[in-house]
């Protein structure tokens, strides 16, 4: 599976990284190396076979809906790297 | 060299209880090996002075004769592990600054045994490798060299900063994750035990995540006794975790009983593969060798979905990755690179966060995840890992537990396989299976490659950490293997 330019540029939007322009050629030859050697995958008989969606055969628990934590605002952006009167601050989204 | 870096686990745990020397003491020495081993970058954190903190009140709690589980006992603890207060990076530029407001689950469970904090080790950039050359603080060194020549050799990844400081002595014992091999391969490069439990044995409840569905934390030892008295603690039910297993924790220790006669031991034929280097292969047959001395009996066994473990997991893992590394956009930790819109500040601060082999796989893995190539490539590698998850349950219908190499190759000079991933992706080519299956597994040094440390492992049904610990132990024991690094902190 060969990944051209512009699929790399696409797929770099998707994930939000900034990738410059001159990357994108030797990136796309890169991830083309990864893809075609996962390729080898298409070989498996894989028809009547679910996919694995546990590794461990358990049920979800469920839990009681009440607050157990939090309530600790101070605590929640501590580690942010710009706030604003007790909020996340980021860039003007809204016009 | 000494003498109190030199024990372990249980040797110290007695020599504290019989007041012979006291938890500061042993701290103080761990805490001139850590400053001794800065030259190999085993650790991205030092904390000496929580140590000592920790160490005293571990001394008042012995001399009261109140003493905990793993009271006194100096730790190095992978910097993927949240520790409240201290700096946790994942190897990672996009954690700058990060301090946890809390603890995570396997750690809280560490200090509240009593253990002591020694500091934070580097590791693979979020876990993302297999030779701690991919962290933003620069590779770990491993402290053996290949005898006549000096290049220094990697330490093995991801868990490789704490590998380094158990092997030269900067550490009792250490904490790892295992997603592909990252406790296991690591161990073996640096001549240690690795064990990751099975799946949902350790809570991941605050450590940083890589693939949910693969990450297995675990101890790293000098010995299979310190594994099983490290597993005994950091094991165990935790509601904060929704795949944590709700299994009581036997006393591990109490299963070494050297006794394993009459056990069936697979010996899976597909794990002999092309170009495997010689001394591997008769390592193995060593190994064989030493089972059967001990009464246990070797079986061949066939896992015929092996070579497909790998191009599995290079997209399962980088699918969850993809997700789980969303989180990452400069609103609520880390680095932020300002930008005209909040995409513009995403984009930038992604991009100058995140080295390249986090890069690659955040791109394979959104674009395995994308529209049009989700049934192709992430459903397919799931129905793969079906069949993987099979072949061990079919196996384990005619054996105990399994005995493999854990690595294809020992520890290989720092910038090797650099440029070609798939290359250093082959470095888990017999690791993988045992995380995609979430089974037990446990990596012995077991001889010496050119001077360099090689490891066998033992693989077992799920949550029979029991079988693997002890039969782990006798090939510990067989093969007797008591060289040393060329590099001793402690």
């Amino acid at each position: 599976m060969a990944l051209d330019k512009a699929t790399v540029a696409r797929i770099a939007t998707l994930a939000r990284i900034r990738v410059p322009e001159e990357e994108l050629e030797p990136l796309a030859a890169e991830l083309s190396g990864i893809l075609d050697w996962v390729e080898q995958l298409m070989a498996v008989d894989t028809s009547d076979v679910p996919p694995m969606t546990s590794v461990a055969e358990m049920t979800l628990p469920m839990r009681d809906d009440v607050v157990s934590d939090g309530n600790d605002r101070d605590a929640a952006i501590g580690n942010a790297p710009r706030t604003a009167r007790g909020f996340y601050a980021v860039p003007k989204v809204v016009e | 060299m000494s003498e109190l870096t030199a024990l372990t686990i249980a040797e110290a745990r007695a020599g504290l209880r019989a007041k012979k020397f006291s938890a500061c003491e042993l701290a103080v020495a761990y805490n001139d090996a850590v400053e001794r081993i800065k030259p190999l970058n085993a650790f991205i954190t030092t904390t000496p002075d929580r140590a000592l903190e920790m160490a005293a009140a571990s001394d008042a709690r012995l001399a009261k004769g109140e003493a905990l589980p793993l009271d006194g006992i100096p730790l190095a603890i992978k910097d993927l592990f949240c520790t409240k207060g201290v700096l946790t990076t994942a190897g990672s530029h996009i954690l700058d600054g990060f301090t946890p407001p809390y603890e995570s689950t396997v750690t809280e469970k560490l200090w509240a045994a009593g253990a002591v904090l020694l500091g934070k080790t580097n590791m693979d950039e979020f876990a993302m490798g297999s030779s701690t050359t991919t962290s933003y603080y620069g590779p770990s060194e491993n402290p053996w060299r290949r005898p006549g020549d000096n290049r220094p050799l990697v330490a093995g990844g991801s868990s490789g900063g704490s590998a380094v400081a158990v092997a030269a002595r900067a550490a009792l014992a250490g904490t790892g994750t295992d997603t592909g091999g990252s406790i296991r391969q690591p161990a073996s490069f640096c001549g240690i035990v690795g064990m990751k439990p099975t799946y949902g044995r350790c809570s991941r409840w605050g450590v940083v995540a890589f693939a949910s569905s693969l990450d297995h934390p675990g101890p790293m030892t000098r010995c299979v006794h310190d594994a099983a008295i490290m597993l005994g603690t950091m094991a165990g039910h935790d509601p904060r975790d929704s795949t944590s297993a709700p299994e009581p924790v036997p006393d591990y220790e109490k299963a070494l009983t050297g006794d394993i006669r009459g056990l069936k031991i697979g010996i899976p034929r597909e794990y002999r593969i092309d170009g495997m280097a010689g001394e591997i292969e008769s390592l193995w047959q060593a190994g064989i060798a030493w089972l059967r001395e001990a009464g246990a009996e070797p079986v061949e066994i066939s896992l015929p979905m092996t070579k497909y473990a790998l191009p599995a997991y290079y997209v399962i893992a980088p699918a969850e990755a993809s997700s789980n590394l969303a989180r990452y956009d400069g609103v609520k930790f880390g680095l932020r690179i300002d930008g005209d819109s909040l995409d513009d500040m995403y984009e930038k601060t992604r991009a100058a966060g995140f080295g390249v082999e986090v890069r690659r796989r955040v791109l394979i893995g959104t674009y395995v995840l994308s529209a049009g190539y989700y049934d192709a490539y992430y459903l397919k590698a799931q129905r793969v890992r079906s069949l993987i998850a099979r072949d061990f349950a079919a196996a384990f219908e005619r054996c105990d537990c399994i005995l493999a190499p854990t690595a294809p190759s020992a520890a290989f000079p720092i910038g090797e396989k650099a440029d070609d991933p798939v290359a250093m992706y082959l470095n888990d080519v017999f690791t993988v299976p045992a995380d995609l299956a979430g089974l037990p597994a446990v990596s012995v040094p077991a001889g010496l490659s050119d001077g360099l440390p090689l490891g066998l492992q033992i693989i077992g049904r799920a949550f029979d950490e029991e079988t693997v610990l002890r039969v782990g132990q006798v090939l510990e024991s067989a093969a007797s293997f008591t060289h040393l690094p060329s590099f001793i902190a402690g």
